[in-house]
């Protein structure tokens, strides 16, 4: 059976790839494009890793098919920072420790990121909500809301 | 597992068609929440799936007739973003903002929810206890039916081979009317639910109870309609008398399973609490409306 011929917008660049239809958008990501920055956690949606933007929705990437992102627009970690520069997210995240071994961190700057362009301002109790299905194994998430929180600080200074 | 195909179709004919034609399994793809777990699970083996989220009439909400009509792949951010329909039906937003996470919200659906046919589905209570019907189009064409007839069991429902669940409408509410669902799991967030409770109420100007609905789910094979426990409702001002009635109607009603999340006889009691405290909420906001 032949594969599946996809054509997609990745941060901006068009891209093409086949795919088997079983395969997730995660693994098309990860193996057939080798945009490596996602992570595969749990690949049952329960862990956010795999955290990308899919025409303007922040979804587990784990969860889509390959298939399902003919077509369609992503926002990827790998588009996050612009060259050296990184985003205010990354920054923090840096400079705050809000990660450890930093499997669950890119998930976490994309679902962060996400938030953040919907609501400048958020409150600890909305940002520890909103991040409710991106889990991380090492940090304890206090850094990491911490970071959160002076990321959009900063981003709200302009 | 192979030769897995994917067909996204543009409109619900080319849709059915490819459902009704498929000789093996063939499997309607929504916000894949559900399928593609248990796909990938080898849990189920497909065939062909059919991804209906580019069918016009699948997403959105709409005002109809007085009443609202919501596509039934639309995604649960969408309905929870909504300001016009989340004041409408505040127990609908209340059931939809406790599927999963953001992320899952992003995908997920009520048609999904309800299709998928798991006992403990938080928007199936909700949708009943609202009155809502679906609209389903299949190679006979279009129904509309209650949506407390669709799921009859675990992972069954009564939809025929080919048909597809469109849409839901909520009808327009009469004055002084109030929804809620409110659920019991371990964890605060991101769980299943041990039990599930939908409760919708009209009142008079008076505050006497005209009408009420109460929808139970994780409590029996399928999410019940419990009209004994909206019975004790109706004529009442919703007092303590009443809801200690409406407590041991809920409670009578379920015919639980022992499993990991909790025991029978905590599922019973829990019904009845939570029945109590639904009716309750759903009461202030019946009042405010
Ligand atoms: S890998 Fe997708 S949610 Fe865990
Ligand atoms: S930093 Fe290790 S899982 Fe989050």
């Amino acid at each position: 059976m032949a594969r599946n011929h996809i054509t997609t917008t990745i941060n901006g660049d068009e891209y093409e790839f086949l795919c088997d239809t079983e395969q997730t958008l995660l693994d098309c990501l990860r193996d057939e494009l080798f945009l490596t920055g996602t992570k595969e956690g749990c690949a049952s949606g329960d862990c956010g890793a795999c955290n990308v933007m899919l025409d303007g929705q922040l979804v587990c990437s784990c969860l889509v098919l390959g298939v399902e992102a003919d077509g369609k627009s992503m926002e990827t970690i790998e588009g996050m920072a612009h060259g050296e520069e990184l985003h205010p997210l990354q920054q923090k995240f840096l400079e705050l420790n809000g990660l450890q071994c930093g499997i669950c961190t890119p998930g976490i700057l994309i679902a962060a990121k996400a938030l953040l362009e919907r609501d400048p301002d958020p409150t600890e109790t909305e940002i520890r909500y909103w991040l409710a299905g991106n889990l991380c194994r090492c940090t304890g998430y206090d850094k990491v809301v911490r970071s959160v929180q002076a990321a959009a600080e900063e981003m709200r200074k302009g | 597992m192979d030769d897995l195909r994917y067909e996204a179709p543009g409109t619900l004919e080319a849709a059915v068609a490819l459902l009704a034609g498929e000789e093996g399994d063939a499997r309607v793809l929504a916000g894949g929440t559900d399928v593609l777990v248990l796909l990938h699970a080898d849990m189920i083996e497909p065939d062909l799936l059919v991804d209906i989220k580019n069918i016009p009439e699948l997403t959105g909400i709409t005002q109809e007739n007085g009443g609202w009509r919501v596509g039934a792949a639309t995604i649960c951010m969408d309905i929870a973003d909504h300001e016009e329909f989340s004041a409408a039906w505040p127990g609908i937003i209340d059931s939809v903002k406790l599927i999963g996470s953001v992320q899952v919200k992003g995908r997920a659906s009520i048609g999904g929810n309800l299709a998928n046919a798991s006992p403990g589905a938080d928007t199936v209570p909700a949708i009943m206890a609202a009155g809502a019907t679906a609209s389903i189009f299949g190679p006979q064409g279009q129904r509309e039916v209650p949506v407390e007839d669709i799921a009859i069991g675990p992972g069954e429902t009564s939809l025929a081979k080919g048909e597809i669940i469109v849409s839901f409408f909520f009808p327009q509410r009469p004055a002084h009317s109030g929804g809620a669902y409110l659920r019991f799991t371990p964890r605060t967030e991101m769980d299943i639910a041990v039990v599930g409770v939908g409760i919708d109420l009209t009142l008079d100007d008076r505050g006497t109870c005209l009408a009420a609905r109460v929808a139970l789910g994780a409590v029996a094979a399928r999410a019940l309609m419990v009209d004994e426990a909206a019975a004790v409702l109706v004529g009442t001002p919703i007092d303590d008398a009443a809801l200690a009635n409406l407590a041991a109607a809920a409670s009578a009603a379920c015919r639980p399973i022992d499993d990991k999340r909790g025991t029978k006889e905590f599922r019973i009691k829990v019904a009845g609490v939570l029945a109590r405290r639904t009716a309750l909420i759903a009461l202030g906001r019946a009042k405010q409306s």
